[in-house]
């Protein structure tokens, strides 16, 4: 018997993002799974394996902090790529850049004269203990009046074959450098299938990117010098950080390697001071400026925060945007977008209990077993109850945390994640999936990369897909439709 | 070009170029016991490092084995093969984004080649892993040269190489100058020829040396290795090389460029030496005086184009970064 094929693959009465209930691939996978059930045996298995040793080879890792800290590891990859299809994805891209739009108006509100507090929407008790708020920022005026200028916005697709927002990650969203490589890897293992399928690039993001970041330069300087700002080779995602940096042609610098001097920002190079426009940090808002946040920072540059307000340096994101991150503020954005933008939402939140509310709270508490409970300001899978899956102990523990805190919790159903056929031991198991596609704010445009960082919990059952907690990525392939094309998704089967 | 980034290239290419020529140094050791069964070859390598108190301390006898290890796999030894590997990547590593990616994957697989070397112990300390090691290094320059614009990373990782090479050359000449000649009344006579090949193939020598003069003599090893302006392992050639480097990185003017003008007397007291000189005054004594100077280049390399920034940052500082 051939192994690997999907002769016996089962949906197992999941939404799977691959095929129908009925077995029969969905738009634009026919000819992936036509090439795969094709492929002689034991090919598809040296495939998976020459990509792993590739990403090795390629020093594709990341870096695990913990017991074994300062080890690399390769993120897990799996061959089989998640397929959006041209309809979906037209959803999701409208959807997308109407959130952040909102999202951009509401930080730069907020901030400022705080209107949507006056008119009553998010009552003012909820932004007052926002952790990440940084009273230091407000009458910030950022290039442009843009706040966020790279999101990477979780979204998954529940059983009701509809697409929900789980999160917004207005900070520093990692993982775009996975996606490409992702992609590099695919294209050199898959190439026919890759082909057939017609699937949109992903290569010319750094580009994208490197735009994006010019366009925010202070005072329209035409030719910017734009660097990327990393803590160095012991982050995690420090890998993504020279990534993105060689492929924009800019220099990667460390915290000592700037220095402010007049409120202009400069780095050390072997020529002497050279001034510096644009800086995508990759450092949280804490670590930025120790006069300005946290005094023990020795990842920044002191007197970077005024070099900013005097508008002589933009910071990519800009600081204070990790308020939108908040899980309780992240509830009143279909608000934020009926206010500013007098829009409704295109792609919804997954409905959300606010435990600062009291019949919400009471609700909570009564259901921990059947909802999944998350920390205001957790990242990473931390810091999160799965009621399904916890014990009475777990739930407990949660209960009395959600008493004494209940401002610092918000609860929501348990969803049942879509999956997607992945490789386990010698056949095909379906596992579940998010998506995270990266947008991009530049100072004329919003733009979308067309597909993102796939995710997948490879453990058996699980719904947690963080890298932390043992996930995996796949390719994503959005399949190229023309908008005339009549295919319409099965969204409500 | 970023002060940090400079220093991290030029540390990159001599941390690769130092593991090349201890690779070189102790295949040729392990040549000549073929040909001479004596377990006295081992001590001078150990010596020529410097850190003889070191190995006393934790290994004892200069047995083959321990010698092999220490200068191949000990981790704890900075000096090491493998350390050297694992600092040329790790210094990499903090540049990926001023080297090219088909750099960094050589060299990324260069380390990852020794470390599964190390696994089995000792006994992988043999020639056929000092071979893959060498040819590994010419790898890594040669995909380095090929895929790299001649602009300042270029010029700062040329500058490592040929200022660690000069250095290695120079104390591979000093300890088998010592080993292979009985006494210095023996100058002038004929020399072993089999011991002194086998140190010209060490440096990959042998052939063009012959091509030029045939016969092996003293003066002639001096000439070839200390004074030639051709061969790419000659200390000569070596500090021509990394002075014209340091030429073209830019930095201070030349009256105020402590490293430009230092680089220019080692060459100029290269260019007016004769090899009678070198030996009547002593081979030691004027190898000493070159690795003195040559530090001293390095020093001044460091302070000049490297030295300015803030106060370095601890690198155990981490931040967790996944803000999913």
């Amino acid at each position: 018997m051939a192994e690997l094929t999907f002769a016996d693959y089962d949906t197992d009465g999941f939404f799977d993002e691959m095929f129908l209930p009925n077995g029969t691939p969905r738009q634009g996978a026919e000819r992936l799974i036509e090439r795969i059930n094709d492929l002689p045996p034991g090919e598809l298995r040296a495939r998976q394996q020459s990509i792993e040793s590739a990403l090795l080879r390629m020093g594709i890792t990341f870096t695990v902090y913990g017991d074994d800290a300062g080890t690399e590891k390769i993120f897990p990859f799996d061959v089989i790529p998640r397929i959006v299809q041209a309809s979906d994805w037209r959803h999701i891209e409208a959807g997308l850049k109407q959130r952040i739009t909102a999202l951009n108006r509401f930080l730069d509100d907020i901030y400022h004269d705080q209107l949507i507090v006056q008119e009553g929407l998010i009552p003012r008790e909820m932004l007052d203990k926002a952790k990440s708020f940084r009273p230091e920022c407000v009458g910030l005026k950022p290039p442009g009046g843009i706040w966020c200028h790279i999101t990477g916005t979780d979204l998954v697709r529940h059983s009701d074959g509809a697409i929900y927002v789980l999160e917004d990650n207005l900070r520093c969203p990692s993982g775009v450098s996975y996606v490409l490589q992702n992609r590099l890897v695919m294209k050199r293992s898959f190439p026919v299938a890759f082909a057939a399928s017609e699937v949109r690039p992903v290569v010319n993001y750094p580009t994208q990117l490197f735009h994006t970041l010019s366009s925010v330069a202070p005072h329209g300087k035409p030719d910017p010098t734009v660097v990327v700002l990393t803590p160095g080779i012991y982050n995690s995602a420090y890998y993504e950080h020279s990534f993105l940096a060689q492929q924009m042609g800019v220099e990667l610098v460390q915290g000592e390697d700037l220095v402010v001097e007049n409120n202009r920002v400069y780095m050390f190079t072997t020529d002497g001071l050279a001034q510096v426009d644009v800086i995508y940090r990759r450092i949280d808002d804490d670590f930025l400026d120790p006069e300005c946040f946290r005094k023990d920072s020795m990842l920044g540059v002191p007197g970077l925060m005024n070099a900013y307000r005097e508008g002589n340096v933009a910071l990519c994101n800009a600081p204070g945007t990790g308020v939108a991150d908040d899980k309780v503020i992240y509830a009143y954005v279909p608000e934020m977008i009926r206010f500013y933008l007098r829009q409704e939402p295109i792609l919804p939140n997954v409905p959300t209990y606010i435990c600062q509310r009291e019949e919400d709270r009471k609700y909570v508490l009564a259901h921990l077993d059947e909802l999944v409970v998350k920390a205001a300001n957790e990242a990473g899978g931390y810091g999160m109850l799965i009621g399904p899956h916890s014990t009475v102990e777990e739930q407990r523990d949660f209960a009395r945390r959600i008493e004494a805190d209940p401002r610092n919790y918000i609860a929501q159903p348990t969803l049942s994640l879509s999956r997607v056929p992945t490789v386990v031991g010698d056949h095909f198991e379906g596992r579940h999936v998010d998506l995270r596609p990266y947008v991009l704010y530049g100072g004329d445009s919003v733009w979308v990369l067309p597909g993102g960082l796939t995710r997948v919990a490879l453990k058996k059952g699980s719904l947690v897909v963080n890298s932390s907690q043992g996930g995996g990525s796949k390719d994503t392939w959005v399949i190229d439709g023309r908008p005339t094309d009549a295919s319409e998704t099965d969204a409500a089967m | 070009m970023l002060s940090r980034v400079a220093s991290s290239i030029y540390w990159m290419a001599r941390y690769v170029e130092r593991a090349e020529n201890l690779a070189r140094f102790i295949d040729v050791t392990l040549n000549v016991i073929l040909d001479h069964s004596t377990e006295e070859q081992w001590e001078p390598l150990v010596r020529a490092t410097g850190d003889t108190e070191y190995f006393r301390e934790h290994y004892g006898e200069f047995s083959s084995e321990n010698v092999r290890h220490f200068l191949t796999f000990d981790r704890d030894y900075p000096h090491s093969i493998f350390s050297s590997v694992s600092r040329a990547r790790e210094n990499a590593r903090t540049v990926r984004e001023a080297i090219s990616s088909e750099a960094w994957e050589t060299l990324n697989e260069f380390y990852l080649f020794v470390k599964q070397a190390a696994d089995p112990g000792v006994s992988a300390a043999n020639s056929e892993f000092y071979s893959e090691v060498k040819k590994q290094s010419h790898l890594f320059s040669g995909v380095f040269d090929s895929t790299m614009s001649r602009d300042k990373g270029w010029y700062f990782a040329n500058i490592g190489r040929f200022v660690e090479r000069a250095d290695k050359i120079s104390r591979i000449l000093d300890v088998k100058y010592f080993t292979l000649l009985p006494d210095v009344s023996s100058v002038g006579t004929t020399v072993d020829d089999l011991l002194w090949s086998a140190v010209l193939r060490s440096v990959s020598g042998f052939e063009m040396f012959r091509k030029r003069y045939h016969t092996i003599t003293i003066h002639r090893i001096v000439d070839f290795l200390v004074l030639n302006t051709r061969f790419p392992r000659a200390i000569h050639y070596c500090v021509r090389t990394a002075a014209r480097s340091l030429n073209q990185v830019g930095g201070p003017e030349f009256n105020s460029n402590p490293a430009l003008q230092l680089a220019g007397e080692i060459e100029q007291r290269l260019a007016v030496t004769t090899n009678d000189t070198i030996i009547n005054g002593g081979l030691h004594e004027f190898i000493d005086t070159l690795q003195i100077d040559l530090n001293r280049l390095g020093s001044a390399i460091n302070e000049t184009y490297f030295g300015r920034r803030r106060t370095p940052v601890d690198p155990s500082m981490r931040q967790s970064q996944w803000s999913d």
